[in-house]
């Protein structure tokens, strides 16, 4: 148990990402990562991935406003955008981009659609969550006023 | 013949620590984790996130790597074909990563040729086990070879891991006494190991030259009935042994499988190339071979033709893809180390070319194909990595559709070595000089920047001939020549890259002959960009029946464009084939 009562505070948030089922073992893998020669490693990782994907999102979010739906083109998306938050072991918002593709995979517009708005507000809250554990903001780029609306949080 | 010192390098005492690790992934993210985590295993990790450049790097530093991961889904190529180049060309293990583990992708990548497949999210313990894909495939090298490492590795994996901490497992320069390794083929002593007390472990290098020999025993015997056996037989090289042939011919069916399966319009290629009147065959394959043992005269004995078109390649490259327009062809070649002659080519050499050339007129519809492929491929994906990867395919495809005496992966490097050599002759070359030189660089650098952009559309004449002026800023001969000469292109249907390449080449024959003739060394500049980068503009000379006539002039233009695919004229009008070869080869 921590003295420190920050730390303490830090460590009842980090298993709560872990419990409330936020994250998963990857996350663990980087911080297994973290060393004294990149003693920022998860952070640096984090904020690479927010700031990444925000791109992703942003194809999503562009091709679903086109109808109709290129099934393949938003299944392509949503595979990258998996494979992204993989990484960081981001368990729920990957969790929503497998609904997603399956939805694409059976053609399935609505669902797409839902999941989608679900996959985004899962993401968002995972940022918060992760910011308030790093108390950084985690800066992220190339979002376009609606997405970054949508995202508010 | 390059020589590869396996373990034999700052890194063999400690292996698998210092393994060099080409990690290949379009996710920043993910490679950021995969380079902390190689890391952690004492891997020397290079990164980077688009497939082309990865095949740059493996390019120009053809010994520079151990083992390649990769990413399936990447914007610019597909994982497996990157894969495919790989072990073709470089004949390194390559992993293949996906977040999408599903059997039939996993299955594929196999098929490919990859050593593993991993899931994403990946494990730092799944990376730590990478090193024994690299150590499998030394083994199987160095059973061809006469080395004592593959024995002593051997047993040392038998008696457990912890010996690798003995430090003089695989490549230890200290090494036990030479046991020669028993095997019934003749190892190729000059070539590898000069020192036999050294653990120097040589990599058969399939240069231009045995690959040719190669694809020629393969078709003497018959594709069908083809076996390791009878094809080292045939090619009396008595250095070589059935393993090597037979893991060359394994990877020469897979793409030729490939090849095979993406296009059935390639038959017509087939019908077409046995079109060719023979003498007009036998004359280019001549031609060729004369060309060829020009430049492989030429060619120091110890350098491989690999690494020649590397350092080529990666000045090239570094030219193009700087936009640094300081260097000539010549100057590369000048700073190779010594493959390439600097001398200036006696009329005999350029005659040979000039012979070469002429009946490798035929090889300029190649051109057509390439340009078509690269045209097409380039508007479907983005520009700057589908040039070289698709001329190879393209290469490949057509070269295993019939033109027998091409080397499938080799002829790449075949033309590359050809194209470097000429260009370095001919830019020393006494009446040549200066302007070829200066004729070179423009050929090379237009070419290569006109033919990256032109990879989204169809250019227009004038467009084609405003590309060159914007990108060679450096060179006002070059927007020059460019000028006049950009309208005459093409009818083609890739005529964006055959317009920048028949402007190049028109631009190079009024310079050679003071208005007719292209430069050799501009041409061969030229073609050698396109060669290296992997461009088959060069090859969009031939496009056009005139065009080809008029480069009838001898020593015009480098017959190691005609080492590619040897077209008839005739085949300059089916560029609709072309494409849909392109569109089968690249779907």
């Amino acid at each position: 148990m921590e003295r420190n009562p920050m730390r303490r505070q830090l460590a009842v948030m980090r298993q709560s990402l872990f419990d409330q089922g936020y994250l998963d073992e990857q996350f663990v893998q980087l911080e297994e990562l973290q060393d004294d020669a990149n003693p920022n490693f998860v952070e640096e990782v984090v904020t690479l991935y927010y700031r990444d994907s925000a791109r992703l999102i942003l194809n999503v979010e562009q091709a679903l406003e086109r109808k109709p739906f290129d099934f393949n083109k938003l299944d392509g998306y949503m595979h990258q955008f998996k494979g992204s938050s993989s990484s960081i072991g981001a368990k729920k918002v990957k969790a929503e981009s497998t609904l997603f593709r399956e939805y694409c995979k059976s053609g399935n517009g609505e669902g797409c659609m839902r999941t989608f708005q679900q996959l985004k507000k899962e993401y968002a809250t995972l940022r918060k969550k992760l910011e308030a554990y790093f108390q950084v903001p985690i800066i992220f780029q190339f979002f376009s006023l609606s997405t970054l609306l949508n995202m508010c949080f | 013949m390059v020589v590869e010192s396996g373990f034999s390098s700052p890194r063999n005492d400690a292996f698998p620590a210092g393994l060099r690790v080409l990690v290949v992934d379009d996710d920043p993210t993910w490679l950021k984790i995969l380079e902390k985590m190689l890391k952690k295993c004492s891997y020397e990790v290079t990164t980077c996130c688009l497939a082309r450049e990865a095949l740059n790097l493996l390019r120009e530093r053809k010994d520079g790597y151990d083992i390649v991961i990769s990413d399936v889904n990447m914007p610019d190529m597909n994982g497996f074909k990157l894969l495919e180049h790989v072990g073709l060309e470089m004949d390194l293990p390559v992993i293949m990563m996906s977040v999408d583990g599903e059997t039939s992708r996993v299955m594929k990548g196999v098929q490919h040729g990859a050593c593993d497949y991993l899931l994403k999210p990946i494990r730092m313990k799944e990376l730590r086990n990478i090193w024994q894909h690299v150590f499998r495939k030394k083994i199987h090298e160095v059973r061809d070879i006469e080395s004592l490492e593959g024995i002593e590795s051997i047993q040392i994996t038998r008696t457990g891991s912890d010996l690798f901490d003995d430090g003089h497992l695989v490549g230890g320069e200290d090494t036990t006494s030479v046991r020669k390794r028993k095997d019934a083929e003749n190892k190729h002593d000059d070539k590898d190991l000069s020192d036999p007390s050294s653990t120097k472990k040589a990599r058969v290098v399939w240069t231009v030259d045995l690959h040719q020999k190669f694809v020629k025993a393969v078709n003497q015997i018959g594709f069908d009935k083809v076996g390791p056996k009878k094809i080292l037989d045939l090619m009396n090289v008595p250095w070589l042994t059935r393993e090597n042939v037979a893991s060359h011919l394994q990877k020469y069916r897979l793409y030729l499988s490939r090849l095979q399966k993406e296009s059935d319009s390639k038959n017509s290629f087939i019908g077409m190339k046995h079109s060719d009147p023979p003498s007009k065959d036998s004359a280019a394959s001549f031609g060729l071979h004369n060309s060829m043992n020009v430049i492989q005269d030429d060619v120091s004995n110890d350098t491989s033709c690999f690494s020649v078109n590397n350092l080529l390649a990666q000045n090239v490259d570094l030219k193009g893809h700087e936009g640094n327009r300081k260097g000539t062809t010549s100057v590369p070649v000048s700073e190779h180390k010594g493959a390439l002659p600097v001398d200036i080519p006696d009329p005999h050499a350029a005659k040979s070319l000039e012979i070469s050339f002429d009946h490798s007129l035929g090889s300029v519809d190649s051109g057509i194909n390439f340009a078509s492929f690269n045209s097409t491929n380039a508007a479907q994906n983005s520009w700057s990595e589908i040039p070289e990867i698709q001329f190879k395919q393209e290469c490949e495809s057509l070269l295993e559709n019939g033109f027998n005496q091409l080397p499938l992966p080799g002829s790449q490097h075949h033309m590359r070595t050809e194209y470097l050599q000429p260009a370095a002759s001919i830019s020393s070359g006494p009446s040549i000089t200066e302007k070829v030189a200066s004729s070179s660089r423009i050929g090379v650098k237009p070419l290569y920047d006109g033919y990256r952009r032109n990879h989204v559309k169809h250019l227009s004449p004038t467009e084609a001939v405003e590309l060159f002026p914007v990108q060679s800023k450096n060179q006002t001969l070059n927007n020059q020549v460019f000028e006049p000469i950009s309208v005459t292109t093409s009818s083609m249907k890739c005529q964006d890259v055959s317009l920048n390449c028949l402007t190049d080449l028109e631009f190079g024959q009024r310079n050679l002959n003071g208005g007719v003739g292209i430069p050799l060394a501009s041409l061969t500049g030229d073609l050698q960009v396109c060669w290296l980068q992997g461009d088959c503009y060069a090859m969009n000379f031939g496009p056009q029946d005139f065009e080809c006539t008029e480069y009838n002039d001898p020593a015009e233009i480098p017959f190691h464009l005609y080492d590619a695919p040897r077209f008839d004229h005739e085949h300059l009008s089916d560029s609709t084939e072309y494409s849909a070869i392109d569109q089968g080869l690249f779907a």
